[in-house]
């Protein structure tokens, strides 16, 4: 079975220098994959390129982005609007400043199923109702008829959750969908995300720097270091036996709920260094 | 918005009225120019003089003068013009339609016209579109009403003469209308061809009040347009696939409005104020025209109306953007 998301050698870079390099990532239908390393890996490029929303100043300059057997970067934009919100959708980082603070939670989840799925007010404002069920808020009735400022940084993330499923999109993207909420929140909106993937079969590319995220949802894992992919596979194999030292020193300065009195440790800076002059930084 | 607001705001309204009073009319009385030497006949003796000096009451200390004005605005009595020997609120009255049309006329074409630029050099950030409308932006901005005013009467009227540069309609067109609002009244019985002429009259000097405005509306619209177009939920917007025109008009433009909006409404004050002297330039009857004839007379009473009728529009143009405000951001209704 080929992936259904497919990037081949992706290379992309600012004026300041290479922010991917060579990145091959593989999604197979139904997965959940994790993309993970610290900031300014190019977990974020990434998913942007995915999405056609890459700032001005990052140029792609060379690979492939397959979607379902499409090269989205072959693709015009008009073309690529087509297949977002649709097949591909997005859950955002920052729940608070995702939801547009002018418009009802209503209007603003239905508009996909109105403008893209052709459906009327009525008609989305139902579905609506069942999709704020699905993430399990209560009195989705009011809910639908407030503004963001109204609703907890909890509930908005529910909201843009619900928003993402709306039209059974064949692949998610979440950039790192729980950074932004309180660690008790955290757990409950995780265990939602992975149900509701497992439930309607969706594919996931889940974006973190949190290994205990990874370990807690993601069947398999994309290690990134400096735009360079350093390890990929399993989830369970990698976190059990890492084969690169980052993801070594990775995991060492993780926080782990089994064994709270070990302490952390930092990723060393010969290994820095090491990695540095192994990617050419 | 609670009642509480609402009280505290028509009080502090009410106290600026107030001030508003008390400044114009001790300003009228201490500046040079008397209404009396205006009226009197050549060979006036000294008692005459007196005897008109206490017919107006102008005889009494300017305060003892002020309560008794007072009063008489409490009792909606603004006096008797001296020049024009009619009530200050009849003479306002006829004369206040005629400015109102203009200035809202005025207000429309900026805000058509600035939300028009805006979201097109939105729409083109970053391309020669954007640049151009935004150099051309800046001519409109540096010329003052007026100065657009005498061009338009030198090149569209004298050289070129194609519009109306003087008057509100034709006067040999009689519509029969009962109320002063030409407009208003002309479309609601169905007279279009003397609305029309009254537009072409109103359109030169609507123009030169609408061209600063729209290029501060659009300037400021423009910037917060561009602040709001980089939110998470603009790109969110796109990644949901709404086409760039939804995303323009129903995600940024509500959001964007808010800021725009308050100096809108400062700045339409501005634009009434202009309309002093552009109703003179375009022999425009309205208030404005009218205002500058009190001054020249000395019509004490008359100026003192006008501008507590100037303060009034102001006043009221200040709370229906605090409400226009409340109601396009969802974050101030509940506050």
């Amino acid at each position: 079975m080929s992936p259904v998301i497919d990037i081949r050698n992706l290379s992309a870079r600012t004026a300041a220098g290479p922010i991917l390099r060579d990145v091959s990532l593989p999604v197979n239908a139904g997965e959940v994959m994790a993309l993970v390393g610290e900031s300014g890996a190019g977990k974020s490029t990434i998913a942007k390129a995915v999405l056609g929303i890459l700032p001005a100043g990052i140029k792609v300059t060379g690979g492939n982005i397959f979607f379902e057997g499409a090269d989205l970067l072959a693709l015009t934009p008009a073309g690529l609007r087509e297949l977002l919100g649709v097949r591909i959708a997005l859950i955002p980082q920052d729940p608070l400043t995702s939801l547009n603070p002018a418009r009802r939670i209503g209007d603003q989840l239905t508009d996909g199923l109105r403008l893209r799925a052709g459906m009327n007010f009525r008609a989305a404002w139902d579905k609506a109702l069942g999709l704020l069920n699905d993430v399990h808020i209560r009195e989705p009735e009011q809910v639908l008829k407030r503004y963001p400022h109204e609703l907890s940084g909890g509930m908005r993330q529910r909201v843009l959750i619900a928003q993402a499923f709306s039209l059974n999109p064949h692949v998610i993207i979440a950039d790192e969908p729980t950074t932004a909420l309180d660690v008790t929140v955290q757990k409950q909106v995780l265990r939602l995300i992975r149900d509701m993937q497992r439930e309607r079969k969706t594919t996931l590319l889940f974006v973190t720097h949190d290994l205990g995220v990874v370990a807690q949802i993601c069947d398999r894992m994309t290690v990134l270091y400096g735009g360079k992919v350093l390890e990929q596979g399993a989830t369970a194999e990698i976190l059990r036996n890492p084969r690169s030292p980052y993801t070594k020193a990775l995991l060492a300065a993780s926080p782990r709920y089994d064994q709270p009195e070990q302490s952390l440790k930092p990723v060393p800076e010969a290994l820095i260094a090491e990695l540095k002059r192994e990617i050419g930084a | 918005m609670p009642f509480s607001l609402i009280l505290s705001r028509a009080l502090s309204a009410l106290v600026t009225l107030f001030g508003v009073m008390v400044v114009v009319f001790v300003l009228v009385r201490v500046a040079p120019g008397d209404p009396i030497s205006m009226m009197i006949a050549p060979g006036a003796t000294d008692a005459d003089i007196a005897a008109l000096r206490a017919h107006y009451g102008l005889d009494l200390p300017v305060w003892q003068q002020f309560w008794i004005w007072f009063g008489q605005v409490l009792h909606g009595n603004l006096g008797t013009s001296i020049s024009m020997k009619q009530g200050v609120i009849t003479i306002i009255g006829q004369r206040l339609p005629a400015t109102l049309e203009l200035a809202i006329f005025a207000l429309a074409m900026a805000v058509v016209w600035g939300g028009f630029i805006a979201l097109v050099s939105t729409a083109w950030r970053g391309a020669w579109v954007e640049r151009l409308i935004d150099n051309f932006n800046g001519i409109m901005l540096a010329v003052p009403d007026f100065i657009w005013g005498l061009a338009f009467v030198l090149v569209l009227g004298v050289l070129a003469p194609v519009l109306p540069i003087s008057g509100r309609s034709d006067p040999s067109i009689d519509a029969g209308l009962t109320t002063q609002f030409y407009i208003l009244e002309g479309l609601l019985r169905g007279k279009f061809a003397f609305v029309w002429d009254v537009l072409k009259h109103m359109l030169l000097p609507a123009c030169a009040l609408a061209f600063p405005l729209a290029a501060v509306i659009g300037r400021v619209l423009k910037n917060t347009m561009m602040d709001v177009m980089v939110q998470d939920y603009i790109t969110l917007a796109r990644i949901k696939g709404l086409s760039s025109l939804r995303i323009l008009l129903q995600e940024a433009l509500r959001n964007a409005a808010v800021p725009a909006l308050a100096l809108t409404g400062v700045q339409f004050t501005f634009l009434i104020g202009g309309t002093v002297i552009t109703e003179r330039i375009f022999s425009y009857p309205g208030i404005g025209n009218l205002a500058i004839d009190a001054v020249i007379n000395r019509d004490l009473p008359l100026i003192q109306g006008l501008v507590l009728t100037f303060g009034i529009i102001f006043i009221t143009v200040n709370m229906l953007v605090d409400a226009l405000t409340v109601w396009l951001n969802p974050r101030l209704r509940h506050a």
